[in-house]
């Protein structure tokens, strides 16, 4: 294979890496800061103490981020089809990359949200500031940097699901580098696929850093 | 202008404040002082239900917040200021964005918070300082933009959780001359703790000691000095304990003379007596020089001796034999 053979499989296989990817973050921030928002609020002693809505999303955060990618994807086939209408193409798989991405997000959304200081939030409870404005103007502000940080090891992971999720019918990267470095040992094409998963990775996390180390203030 | 009564909180069987009474005046710095773990910060705390109370009331400024909804108690919030040990400040946010906070929460609009926020930074000495983050300030000038947040609301009350404890001591007496400052200029009523006897020697008016939950004394420091046993004149100015016959004099605010007035020697030339001095400390105390000397008077006119010092309004107490 040359270089040309390879280069329209790559740009199509990134291209659609990339929608899968950038649908799933997407999905994943909508679905995940709210849900780790809702792990830090409902705490004993937090916000809007909750303890039994606490445990029940403590459980169902625990599951969804024990099940193994590779298992998750197919038993949210059904749910899937229902949302999209198919089980084959990026939309497709944007499904079951959300739902395996929103746990684990949501996990470290609470850890940098947990970051900020007791004092901080009192003393604006101290100013009369509401609930609201207090997850609004303190926790999510001053947790920035760290939220930055969990989106990036977030997107990275979504690029390593995606992979996987190609398998199924999504395409991408994966996808390319199984059905032709492997199934047909072209050999060269999946050493380049590689590289460029490699690069792709790469750049999202010097990119991620650089930003979360501009916002820091500390 | 702040009235504690019956006051108790509880955590689980931790009983933390243990019925305190508490009556702060309009315009007085009033002081707690207390031992780690005595309650102080939790009943700070109380003041503006930061906690809950078990039991008992709160009233500032007439108002019973106790009394209040969530929303009403958040409006009451917003007249009563806070100052915190560690600044509390949103790192996230520039000494002038921090200022801004109680502003945005009020509603203030835009145009007149950079106005107000201007006017704050001024007073307390930071106009310089507006655009830098907290990380680049040192501890004396976040406690500056502390309590400039803290004045935004033109509160009538401010409320300091030990402000000055992680400061210099050159840097604690500059931000308690800022706070004696505001006091007087504005009528601010101040209601600080603190383990720090200093800070209770040079800027309050009244204070209480609090112990195991408990206040054990209470009152204004002139009062509390003229009282015979105080626990607040022990805490400001020990001793060692008292031998037997010792004699210990306190010069207090009801004093009429001034403390370095030679008593000690006009006693030695008036009466037949020697004085032995054992011990004691003098310093300026709530704006009167107060303090105690620890003696030991010998000869045959002692009985004399200890009645002229009593006469001149010195308090006088003889350790039993
Ligand atoms: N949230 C809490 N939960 C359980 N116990 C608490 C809580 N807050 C305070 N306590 C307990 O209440 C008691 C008084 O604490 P508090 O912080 O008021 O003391 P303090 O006088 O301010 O001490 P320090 O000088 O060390 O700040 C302590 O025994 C403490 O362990
Ligand atoms: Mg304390």
């Amino acid at each position: 294979m040359t270089w040309s053979d390879m280069s329209p499989l790559l740009w199509e296989a990134t291209g659609q890496t990339a929608q899968m990817v950038a649908w799933s973050t997407l999905f994943t921030v909508l679905f995940g800061l709210p849900l780790g928002v809702a792990l830090v609020a409902t705490d004993r002693g937090g916000l809007f103490p909750a303890p039994v809505v606490r445990r029940v999303l403590g459980v169902v955060v625990n599951v969804g981020r024990s099940l193994p990618f590779i298992v998750l994807m197919i038993a949210v086939i059904p749910v899937t089809r229902m949302i999209t209408g198919t089980t084959i193409g990026t939309g497709a798989a944007a499904v079951p990359l959300t739902i395996g991405a929103v746990p684990f997000f949501a996990r470290l959304v609470e850890t940098a949200l947990r970051g900020v200081g007791r004092d901080v939030v009192q003393a604006a409870q101290a100013m009369g500031a509401s609930r609201g404005t207090i997850v609004g103007k303190v926790l999510l502000p001053e947790a920035l940097p760290g939220l930055i940080a969990a989106l990036t090891v977030t997107v990275v992971t979504l690029i390593s699901y995606s992979a996987m999720a190609g398998v199924i019918g999504g395409g991408g990267l994966g996808d390319l580098a199984v059905r032709y470095g492997y199934q047909r040992f072209e050999t060269g094409l999946m050493i380049v696929t590689v590289v460029v998963l490699v690069v792709i990775v790469q750049a999202v996390q010097s990119l991620g850093d650089a930003v979360s180390h501009r916002l820091t203030r500390r | 202008m702040i009235k504690v009564s019956g006051l108790r909180k509880a955590y689980g069987s931790v009983v933390a404040v243990d019925g305190v009474d508490l009556h702060v005046r309009e315009g007085e710095i009033f002081g707690v002082l207390g031992r780690s773990g005595a309650g102080k910060s939790t009943l700070l705390r109380c003041v503006n239900l930061l906690e809950r109370p078990t039991e008992g009331s709160v009233t500032v400024g007439g108002q019973e917040l106790t009394a209040l909804g969530e929303r009403e108690l958040r409006r009451a919030r917003q007249g009563i200021g806070m100052i915190h040990q560690h600044f509390a400040l949103l790192s996230s946010r520039t000494v002038a964005g921090n200022v801004a906070f109680p502003l945005e929460i009020m509603g203030v609009p835009r145009d007149e918070r950079a106005r107000r926020v201007e006017e704050l930074l001024d007073l307390v000495g930071l106009a310089g300082k507006a655009g830098a983050y907290p990380a680049q300030l040192s501890g004396g000038q976040k406690q500056r933009v502390g309590i400039a947040r803290a004045l935004a609301g033109r509160p009538s009350v401010l409320l300091s959780d030990e402000a000055t404890s992680a400061l210099d001591p050159g840097t604690t007496q500059s931000i308690l001359a800022l706070l004696k400052r505001l006091n007087r200029d504005f009528g601010l009523t101040i209601l600080l703790i603190t383990h720090e006897m200093d800070v209770i020697k040079s800027v309050c008016d009244s204070a209480a000691i609090m112990s195991e939950g408990r206040i054990e004394e209470a009152g204004r420091i002139a009062d509390l000095l003229a009282r015979p046993g105080s626990r607040l004149t022990e805490e400001l100015f020990p001793l060692p304990p008292a031998e037997p016959g010792s004699v210990t004099i306190t010069f207090t605010g009801t004093y009429s003379g001034r403390a370095d007035e030679p008593v000690v020697s006009q006693v030695v030339r008036k009466f037949d007596v020697d004085v032995n001095i054992l011990g004691g400390a003098l310093e300026d105390v709530a704006g009167v020089s107060a303090g105690r000397l620890r003696v030991r008077l010998t000869g045959e006119e002692s009985d004399a001796a200890l009645r002229y010092l009593r006469d001149r309004g010195l308090l006088v107490e003889v350790a039993s034999r």
